[in-house]
């Protein structure tokens, strides 16, 4: 996600958001999300918000973040923290009518407001999402130990302690079985070709500069 | 009566030959129902069977038949001996298919077959072979009321088709809305991009088209006689009178536009604030450059007020949706987006309803990035130099507001229909409106109206037949609608209108009964002069003369008979459909005594929907008591209450009828009959109790073609009823 690099490059891209596109938030959604050229197909009948799993749990359903988009309602959909309780099953995009790539969509809200710094900062979900991003890029693949404990520890010692105790006998288990190796915890294993990897995602975040410059 | 020889043929195919002695039934054709000639075969409606009838009828001079076989809506064309009267016993559909299998049920069964053929004869000797009315005139012109796109596409397809058109338009010139408006919504694939109306080039065709004739700034100051010879004075602004003579009229007066003044909370007449039409009028003059306001200013946001006006439930304005306006608003929302994509174009709606392939004019809408808020308006009003919407917004349930340079009101269709002739003569509003055809008719000088003063147009099964025959509604006038659905409309009725004067000049009725020769007739040395004919005939067709004795017009007439059920003279009938040739039915039943548990009910069924019903059930196998002896009538509106009290005098335990839906979503072939014979009987109680009857005696139902296992449901639970109050006490004396 590269979430240090981008925010270093822009010096405050919200400020930069609002001055472009002042009041339309439906035309700053349309360029910069992903997907967002969709929100405007919308027909409001619903089905999404019917479909959803999680629907009692969001405060927003998609149908009514698409309406507050043509509302302008900027600040309050980029400080929602609906669009992180997705959990893409894609109920939603299966039903829509329209064929909206809701959960697309979705995920392109969620990732905008994290990079202009909107996203509320302590939703478990883009928690997790920067954990576990952090963790599989330093190395080239996930260290579970490490993903673990910054999980189980991210509220503050006594927590984490209070978390792993209850979790001691799921632990045990592990390690009889040499399914956990305490040991990974101090460096742990990395992928063959580290710098290809890295490579990798520093090439795929200059595409999608390009992309994001080339319409605009 | 010397030249009459009636003949009974019994058919034994389709099973009836082993359900039935028809040995029997035989004897009974010849000895109580008097045929002169019975036979029997073993397969009715083949060529052979067939030939058997018709050298009868060639050689030995038959003139009535009767067939037993399957129901008068079975083999019609094996049937069909138009030199002959007939009448059809139902064997197979109304006794073979609906009786209980089994020993058990013959005796049942053989009684109700043998009635049946009892009814038939019966019925046969009252009949005589239909003359075809004497009314029959032949002009085959067609005059087109209204200029504008129904009128002008009912003219056209009309005159192209290879009749004589007289068009009378009210203003000046060709083309009504159409000609008024920028452009019009898409009805092509891919329903993309507004369309151009094509206006243009139909008034061009119409004015240069050999067999049409236009009248303008003229009006229909009298219409006079029926279809076939109708005589119109077309009277011209400037004065004088033209007549003209034609044989059916098509009624295309469309719709004017509700008043927005009406709507001053949302902004009616106020500066900055049109409706649609006013919008069409700006969009005209940018002539596809940016759309400018009446003081000129560029208009950079607009607001589209949805439903102004309309579907309202408190009273005030219109209480329905008038169809074309979401799609209207639609197209007018491209009109700037098409100019300027820059323009804010914001469509206030609560439902979106887009008729036909509007939803893809729908997306194109919101591709071209028109916004569509679901909310409703509470407030227009003026704020600086601009328009202040306010609105609940319906999906955040909150209020909200909105600024424009201008707002549009999407205000819905009033037809032009002309008077109501159903509101009393001292009416206020009555007094106000214009009659459009200035009808001389007894009942009135326009259409008769629906509930929101569209004119009555057999909405549900039959769009264009209005309730004058000869005369069609097509477009706006008859239901709200958008242009597509009125150049459809004006089609359909311009046809209907060539079948009516082509039905006319042979003597033939119109729909529903396309086709029949009878025509009402009248006995005037018995008639009182009590009106009630000339009141409740559905289609104005009976006038009155000086005396105040009825005037037939026999080509206005839809032979529905309700002007038979509503006589209490009983004067009036037809050769082959009368008091007499019903009564006689329902006096030759075989009536059981007191004693015998043998109920009979008497089914007056509606030949058009009920009776089809009770085949169906028959079809299906779905069985139904064999104490029911069923005859079909033209319409309930033809019963005539002295068939109730003669059948409840003749021993029946009871009377069911079945007629159409009624009321304003009617389902009812000649409109008015299933109500009529609703409210008769409503008074019927009355006699009933007069006869120390149980009202329960007679019952009326409302039934739909579709209502096949209803209806057996329906005759079951009423001889169940009938078991449990008994026996009718009037058994043996009549």
């Amino acid at each position: 996600m590269g979430a240090t690099s981008t925010e270093t490059n822009m010096a405050d891209p919200n400020a930069t958001a609002l001055a472009r596109y002042r009041n339309d938030f439906l035309k700053e959604v349309e360029e910069r999300v992903e997907e967002g050229p969709w929100v405007k197909m919308c027909m409001q009948c619903g089905v999404c918000a019917g479909s959803c799993p999680f629907g009692p749990h969001w405060e927003h359903s998609p149908q009514k973040i698409f309406m507050m988009i043509r509302a302008g309602k900027r600040d309050e959909v980029l400080r929602s923290d609906s669009m992180w309780m997705c959990t893409s099953c894609y109920n939603c995009v299966v039903r829509c009518p329209r064929q909206l790539p809701i959960t697309q969509i979705m995920h392109g809200l969620a990732t905008y407001a994290h990079r202009l710094g909107l996203a509320p900062k302590l939703q478990p979900t883009r928690d997790f999402s920067l954990q576990f991003w952090d963790n599989c890029t330093r190395t080239g693949r996930v260290n579970e130990l490490k993903l673990t404990m910054g999980v189980y520890f991210k509220d503050g010692l006594a927590a984490g302690i209070r978390k792993g105790w209850e979790m001691r006998r799921v632990a045990l288990g592990l390690l009889k079985s040499g399914r956990l190796n305490p040991f990974e915890l101090f460096g742990g294993h990395r992928c063959k070709d580290q710098k290809g990897v890295a490579a990798m995602l520093k090439k795929a975040r200059e595409i999608e500069e390009q992309r994001k410059r080339a319409p605009g | 009566m010397a030249d009459n020889k009636y003949a009974a043929y019994l058919c034994a195919g389709c099973g009836l030959g082993d359900a039935f002695d028809l040995g029997q039934t035989e004897k009974i054709a010849l000895k109580e129902g008097k045929m002169h000639v019975v036979r029997r075969h073993d397969f009715l409606c083949s060529a052979a069977g067939v030939q058997t009838i018709r050298d009868d009828i060639e050689r030995e001079g038959v003139t009535h038949v009767l067939v037993a076989a399957c129901s008068r809506r079975a083999k019609t064309e094996a049937f069909r001996f138009p030199a002959v009267a007939m009448a059809r016993a139902n064997l197979r559909e109304g006794v073979l298919w609906v009786v209980a299998e089994g020993s058990a049920h013959d005796e049942v069964r053989q009684e109700m077959a043998d009635d049946y053929v009892r009814m038939g004869c019966a019925e046969l000797k009252k009949m005589k072979l239909p003359a075809g009315n004497p009314d029959a005139a032949t002009n085959r012109r067609i005059l087109v009321v209204g200029g504008g796109m129904s009128g002008l596409t009912a003219a056209i397809e009309a005159a192209d088709t290879g009749y004589d058109v007289v068009v009378v338009e009210r203003q000046g010139a060709l083309g009504g809305w159409a000609q008024r408006i920028w452009k019009r919504t898409p009805f092509r694939a891919p329903y993309a991009e507004p369309q151009d109306t094509g206006i243009v080039d139909l008034v061009d065709r119409v004015t240069a088209h050999p067999r049409i004739r236009v009248h303008l700034d003229a009006t229909v100051a009298e219409t006079a006689g029926a279809p076939g010879r109708f005589k119109v004075k077309i009277a011209r602004e400037s004065g004088g009178v033209t007549e003209e003579e034609v044989g059916a009229i098509v009624q295309a007066t469309g719709f004017s536009t509700y008043d927005p003044a009406k709507l001053p909370a949302l902004g009616g007449g106020a500066p900055h604030v049109v409706d649609q039409a006013g919008l069409e009028a700006l969009a005209g003059a940018a002539a596809g450059g940016a759309i400018r306001r009446a003081d000129g200013k560029a208009v950079a946001s607009v607001v589209f007020v949805q439903c102004a006006g309309q579907r309202d439930d408190t009273g005030t304005h219109l209480p329905y949706c008038s169809g074309h306006c979401c799609a209207t608003s639609i197209k007018q929302a491209m009109y700037f987006k098409d100019a300027n994509p820059d323009v804010d174009t914001v469509v206030l709606y609560t439902d979106l309803r887009i008729p036909g392939m509007g939803e893809d004019f729908y997306r194109s809408a919101q591709r071209k990035g028109v916004t569509f808020t679901k909310g409703t308006v509470s407030r227009v009003e003026s704020a600086g130099d601009a328009c202040r919407v306010t609105f609940r917004d319906l999906i955040l349930d909150e209020e909200a507001v909105v600024d424009a340079d201008l707002v549009v009101l999407a205000t819905g269709q009033v037809p032009n229909s002309g008077v109501d002739i159903d509101l009393p003569d001292d009416d206020a509003t009555k007094a106000q409106q214009v009659s459009i055809l200035n009808l001389n008719y007894r009942q009135g000088k326009d259409l008769p109206h629906l509930r929101h003063g569209f004119s009555d147009s057999h909405f549900i099964c039959f769009p264009y037949e209005t309730r004058r025959t000869g005369i069609y509604a097509a477009g706006p006038v008859r239901r709200p609608m958008d242009m597509a659905q009125a150049t459809e409309d004006a089609t359909g009725a311009a046809l209907k209108a060539i079948q009516a004067l082509e039905n006319a000049a042979l003597a033939r009725a119109a729909h529903p009964r396309a086709g029949d020769l009878s025509y009402p007739i009248v006995r005037l040395e018995g008639c009182t002069q009590c009106k009630r004919c000339t009141v409740e005939c559905p289609f104005g067709a009976i006038d009155e003369d000086e005396r105040r004795f009825p005037v037939f017009n026999e080509s206005r007439c839809r032979r529905c008979g309700t002007c038979m059920g509503a006589c209490p003279v009983r004067v009036i009938s037809f050769e082959n459909y009368s008091v007499d040739t019903v009564g006689s039915q329902i006096k030759a039943v075989d009536m059981p005594d007191e004693f015998s548990e043998k109920p009979r009910i008497l089914l007056l069924a509606c030949e058009n929907d009920a009776y089809p019903a009770l085949d169906m059930a028959g079809m299906a196998r779905t069985g139904y008591s064999a104490f029911v002896r069923a005859i079909p009538v033209r319409c309930l509106g033809s019963v005539n209450t002295i068939w109730i009290t003669d059948a409840l005098n003749a021993g029946y335990d009871g009377v069911m009828m079945m007629g159409c839906r009624k009321g304003d979503d009617y389902q009812c072939h000649f409109v008015k009959g299933s109500e009529l014979a609703h409210y008769r009987m409503g008074k019927i109680d009355d006699t009933l109790k007069q006869l120390g009857l149980e009202t329960e005696r007679v019952v009326t139902h409302e039934v739909a073609i579709t209502d096949g296992a209803r209806v057996a449901r329906l005759i079951d639970d009423y001889v169940a009823q009938i078991n449990e109050i008994g026996m009718s006490p009037m058994k043996g004396f009549g």
